[in-house]
């Protein structure tokens, strides 16, 4: 059976889990391992950290947030932001996480991927691919939270980072990023189309629909969803009934 | 970790590859003494081994056999100590496995780890339903069905005698196997959430009764 699995993601600054909108106006929605193990006994099947500030004195906090986590929650985690080489990776599988995830510095140095996939094997290497659709309906690459574009066409750096031993894909769209309207459906589905690899939906989630949206018809492995959660809108299992309900596969 | 003596404790078997913190934690919370181990003396004394294993077959191998630990091992399987294998833990009590063809495995049980088939993504990387072989039983899915429990792997153990649970995965994947003091399990308990560290739970009873 394949089923889908449904990931928070927790944004991390400074230890506290924020949420704001493209960065800024951060509200502060709480303790990361206390949140952890709330999405854990909520049926979680997996965690997502970003550290989205990721300076030298964050990433030893974020260490720390990982190893208090790892300490009570027993579900995969996956850690990213700031992962730029094989020490940063070996860090924070050491403190706990599970997967690492890698984005811009991936992307400026392809070599990454292999590396990270030789060293730890594939499945605890997650690319983040963030993605925008172009004036002439392509989707191209971006990094550095959009604010740069790369040379690459998403469907080619799909193809790349598969080569290179990626375990899995997590695909933002910077078009939908905090926007509540839904998952970029068709980006998804041409994503899903290229990749062997689970593909993990993000960006724009809203309500219970568009995660389900994202399974039916964007054809994703995983989705990962934040505010819906974080703010109360929806519970975990609220998502999963919804799903379930909608005939796609889950662990209740 | 507990312990400050490395004596009547799971040892889990530290032998240079991936997060083996993960592993320790949750036997720990499941109940049990558990200590990483890197020496073999430490090994020879554990009442119960773990042997957890991420990435290749072949690198695996190369580490435990590069460990200094793999003797003691041996002995310990022997000897009848409760032992659990995790993942490629798991795979490498084969004789071989398709990922890394011409490495041999420690042969405790016969065929050759093959690449997952079927119209399906690999790796496999999702919960999954465990479902007892008819007939099989085992102490250690003491849970009502259906028992979830996290997988992440693109080759499998065949399916034999030992075999005791599977998954669906495209075809039927071997998901535990057991023969004697000897487990073995394709899933992730210590990612297994609560229904892992009741798995776990088990196991660490079976180390202190023994």
């Amino acid at each position: 059976m394949q089923t889908v699995r449904v990931i928070p993601c927790l944004d991390v600054t400074a230890g506290r889990v924020v949420k704001g909108v493209n960065f800024v106006d951060l509200i502060d929605a709480g303790d990361p391992v206390e949140l952890a193990a709330r999405y854990d006994d909520q049926g979680a099947d997996e965690l997502v950290f970003l550290d989205i500030t990721a300076t030298s004195d964050d990433r030893a906090t974020m260490v720390d947030v990982v190893e208090r986590t790892a300490d009570v929650v027993f579900i995969p985690l996956t850690v990213g932001g700031g992962i730029r080489s094989v020490a940063d990776a070996r860090a924070m599988l050491r403190a706990g996480a599970d997967k690492v995830s890698v984005n811009s510095a991936a992307v400026a140095d392809p070599s990454l991927i292999s590396t990270l996939a030789e060293e730890f094997g594939s499945q605890c290497v997650v690319v983040a691919v963030d993605a925008r659709r172009r004036g002439d309906g392509a989707f191209e690459v971006v990094t550095h939270g959009g604010r740069t574009t790369s040379d690459w066409e998403l469907v080619d750096w799909l193809g790349e980072l598969s080569r290179r031993g990626a375990g899995e894909v997590l695909l933002t769209s910077m078009d939908r990023d905090g926007t509540r309207v839904g998952y970029d459906l068709e980006l998804l589905e041409l994503a899903s189309a290229h990749l062997q690899v689970p593909l993990i939906a993000s960006g724009g989630v809203g309500d219970l629909a568009d995660l389900v949206a994202g399974a039916v018809e964007g054809c994703a492995d995983g989705l990962l969803a934040a505010s819906i959660f974080h703010l109360g809108t929806h519970t975990i299992g609220e998502a999963k009934a919804a799903l379930q309900a909608a005939g796609v596969p889950v662990r209740p | 970790m507990r312990c400050e003596r490395i004596d009547n404790v799971i040892a889990v078997v530290d032998y240079g590859i991936g997060n083996l913190r993960s592993a320790a934690k949750a036997i720990a919370a499941a109940g049990g003494d558990a200590a990483l181990v890197t020496d073999p003396d430490d090994l020879a004394r554990a009442e119960g081994i773990v042997l957890p294993g991420v990435g290749s077959f072949g690198r695996c191998r190369e580490a435990l056999a590069n460990s200094g630990m793999e003797a003691t091992l041996r002995a310990q399987l022997e000897a009848g100590v409760p032992f659990l294998g995790i993942c490629v833990g798991f795979q490498l009590l084969y004789q071989g496995s398709e990922e890394s063809p011409g490495v041999e495995g420690l042969g405790v049980f016969t065929g050759t780890v093959g690449r997952l088939a079927g119209e399906v993504k690999v790796p496999q990387m999702q919960w999954n339903t465990v479902a007892l072989v008819e007939g099989r039983t085992s102490s250690l899915l003491a849970d009502p069905p259906p028992s979830w429990f996290y997988f992440v792997h693109s080759f499998a153990a065949p399916l034999g005698a030992e075999t005791v649970a599977t998954c669906r995965y495209g075809d039927t994947v071997a998901a535990l196997a057991e023969q004697g003091n000897v487990v073995g399990a394709q899933f992730h308990p210590e990612k297994s959430g609560a229904v892992g560290l009741r798995f776990l739970g088990r196991f660490v009873e079976r180390c202190v009764v023994r």
